[in-house]
């Protein structure tokens, strides 16, 4: 075995799942940070800048805390659902990233280097499938507690996902009747080859999509299962140390997810702007995963902003927009796209 | 997963039970079937203490009764053996009480709409609020050197003379704060969701407020007219040419209405009080060593919260036999269970958070 042949075979494929698994945590840093202090510039507030550049450090910080800290169980949980939760939420979010690609290929002499670890010609219906799947986490967790608000939490937590799985999975159809694959990188390379993003051609579907986004990652207006108000802090009320902070993480891993998801449908993943006009080519001169960087920042922020602005739903009204407003609206727009299609 | 009914408690570690209120709920799934507010937790024997103390003594303990409205307190109680003793107030000094209780409800109505706000999740809304709220703070603090429990009234008058620095930062302060609560309407007065989280939810009618006592700003959203300021005017309330917000919906959102519309009239009279201040002496004289004679008042004013009484009967020594308080909070806690009944467990929050109710001034 030549020294060419173990980089290409295992050193490389090491490297990549070892930097699946860093590049969302490094995300997370990031974005409790930029939560935190985001939310604090919209207060009026300072926000944590002491450890670290501007506080960037935080984050880390508080993780290394809540590793020291004691594993609470209670005498009355399952003991069994109750450790595997957290690592059940954390594993299904990490490994849905391995199939979201984050940048387009390039060839480094006569070896091709894809920026996502396995492409799978259903890659779409897997993170998706794995994005649902953490929501067992959640139920487990908030059932095995064996205490009134995270039942209550979890309870939630699942009427409110499968309400929005559906809007999210009619409206990834109309992407994919248009890629006319379920596979992320051919989507991302259909918008470069068609005239435009579908996130302009199909507005509707980008808007439910991204609304419904939020409503399954938990978080506010939408943030439910975890309403500090009114469950104290929902599912995970029960959770301490580490078990607590994968929970938390996996949130935010979850954010992660849904904005790359977001940019990859609708906002031609690593492609830059105007990716076929003559006069931008200059634009191609940054690499695609900085452009991609640049579009999920984006998202987050506007995750944040959101959070920042907005009262918290009531139950019922989460209920009934997804099922009065955005399972029709998706409906009547998936049957419009396609008529569409064929009419014109 | 069937469930008929889950009882559920609130507290006393809860982070929206403004305190230590202990809430004992039953619920169906999300349906509040009944909620029974068991109190308690803060209980410090005021009223014991009270007997104990001599008149001026007791004066920065009201402090810690209501301690978001801590000015308020200190009046209704001064205001109440001043009645006993039957002195006579320097006009000045009454119209200093006025712009500072006034500076109080104020501050009261902003942190209640704040954690109202935070309840419901708008949690930009309480920074805002405290924000506003920390300005009126600093002026106290320039006042008295209190910015909390602030110690603002003696009996007899004021602690100090309304000096040109005061006065000037006041101006400035209010100057400030109209664009501010505009703000805060704007996030949410037309906010979808805000509506449906406040509109038709808590409701309750004159009819039943009357009857449970409920007073303040959510006695005047159900309709009912009775503002103690206009109708029993006291410390020359009746000098200054404000209107009382009254709406008709008996809901969150109104309660919410009415607190901010009534900080608008607060500032205008705290604005009329500068304009027309009089001059003279802001403290009549007292006795070092007050004795009141024998006999026995009570006297109400409209505190931020609501009604606030004291009943002080006198035996003819420096010390009261017995002072009892009439509080708006424990009062208005009464109506509660009747607002949240049938209501989601979500709006339990909201719904307290609109009664504002202060656990220091419930348990005392």
């Amino acid at each position: 075995m030549t020294a060419q042949t173990l980089l290409f075979e295992l050193l490389i494929p090491v490297a990549k799942i070892i930097a699946v698994i860093l590049y969302p945590m490094i995300m997370v840093i990031v974005m409790i940070w930029l939560e935190r202090r985001v939310v604090a510039w919209i207060q009026g507030r300072v926000g944590p800048n002491r450890v670290g550049f501007q506080g960037i450090l935080q984050p880390t910080a508080d993780a290394l805390k809540l590793f020291f800290k004691e594993d609470i169980i209670q005498r009355e949980a399952d003991a069994f659902l109750f450790n595997i939760s957290p690592h059940l939420v954390m594993f299904s979010s990490l490994l849905a990233f391995c199939f979201v690609p984050l940048g387009e290929s390039f060839r480094i002499g006569g070896y091709t280097l894809n920026l996502w670890v396995a492409s799978s010609p259903v890659g779409l219906l897997l993170v998706l499938g794995l994005s649902a799947v953490g929501v067992f986490g959640i139920i487990f967790g908030g059932w095995a507690s064996n205490s009134k608000y995270p039942l209550m939490g979890a309870l939630r937590s699942v009427v409110q996902v499968l309400s929005y799985e559906i809007p999210i999975g009619l409206t990834v159809l109309t992407v994919v009747f248009f890629s006319r694959s379920i596979d992320l990188v051919e989507i991302v390379n259909h918008q470069q080859h068609g005239k435009i993003w579908f996130g302009f051609m199909l507005p509707v579907s980008f808007i439910v999509f991204w609304i419904s986004g939020i409503a399954e990652t938990n978080r506010a207006p939408f943030d439910l299962p975890e309403a500090e108000s009114e469950l104290v802090a929902g599912y995970h009320t029960e959770y301490s140390g580490m078990k607590f902070a994968y929970f938390y993480i996996a949130e935010y891993t979850h954010m992660v997810l849904v904005s790359s998801l977001v940019v990859i449908l609708f906002f031609g993943g690593w492609l830059p702007p105007f990716p076929n006009a003559r006069f931008f080519s200059f634009l191609h001169w940054i690499p695609g995963f900085v452009w991609y960087l640049i579009k999920i920042m984006f998202f987050l922020y506007v995750y944040v902003w959101i959070r920042a602005t907005l009262p918290r739903y009531r139950f019922d009204a989460l209920i009934k927009l997804a099922w009065k407003w955005f399972v029709p609206l998706s409906m009547a727009n998936f049957f419009v796209v396609v008529a569409l299609k064929y009419l014109l | 997963m069937a469930f008929k009914e889950l009882e559920l408690n609130m507290g006393p570690q809860h982070p929206s039970t403004h305190g230590v209120l202990r809430l004992k709920l039953a619920v169906d799934n999300e349906v509040v079937l009944s909620i029974e507010p068991i109190i308690g937790y803060l209980h410090r024997g005021m009223e014991k203490l009270w007997e104990n103390l001599t008149y001026p003594q007791i004066v920065p303990l009201t402090d810690r009764l209501d301690y978001l409205a801590a000015v308020s307190n200190n009046l209704a109680y001064v205001l109440a053996v001043e009645k006993l003793m039957d002195l006579e107030i320097p006009k000045r000094a009454q119209y200093i009480r006025v712009i500072l209780a006034e500076l109080q409800r104020l501050a009261s109505h902003l942190a209640a709409v704040g954690f109202m706000a935070n309840d419901i999740g708008a949690m930009s809304v309480l920074l805002y609020c405290f924000q506003i709220r920390e300005g009126i703070l600093d002026i106290f603090e320039n006042y008295t050197g209190g910015r909390l429990t602030v110690h603002g009234m003696r009996i007899g008058g004021v602690p100090f003379d309304l000096d040109e620095k005061v006065t000037a930062m006041i101006r400035k302060t209010l100057a400030g704060i109209p664009e501010k609560i505009r703000d805060i309407e704007g996030l949410l007065n037309e906010n979808r969701i805000w509506k449906h989280r406040t509109k038709g939810i808590g409701l309750i009618s004159p009819e039943d407020a009357l009857a449970r006592g409920l007073t303040g700003p959510a006695l005047r959203a159900t309709g009912v007219a009775w503002d103690i300021r206009k109708n029993i005017p006291y410390c020359s309330y009746e000098d200054f040419d404000f209107d009382v917000p009254v709406l008709k919906g008996g809901d969150v959102y109104d309660r919410y209405i009415v607190r901010m519309e009534e900080m608008r009239q607060s500032m205008r009279i705290i604005e009329q009080a500068l304009e027309k201040l009089p001059p003279g002496i802001f403290r009549a004289t007292v006795p070092h060593s007050l004795k009141i004679p024998v006999g026995e008042v009570f006297f109400t004013i409209e505190a931020p919260k609501g009604e606030l009484g004291f009943y002080i009967k006198s035996n003819g020594t420096d010390k009261p036999e017995r002072v009892k308080m009439k509080s708006p909070s424990f009062i208005n806690l009464q109506s509660l269970e009747l607002m949240c009944k049938g209501n989601l467990f979500s709006d339990v929050v909201g719904i307290l958070g609109s009664l504002d109710i202060v656990l220091g001034e419930i348990d005392k």
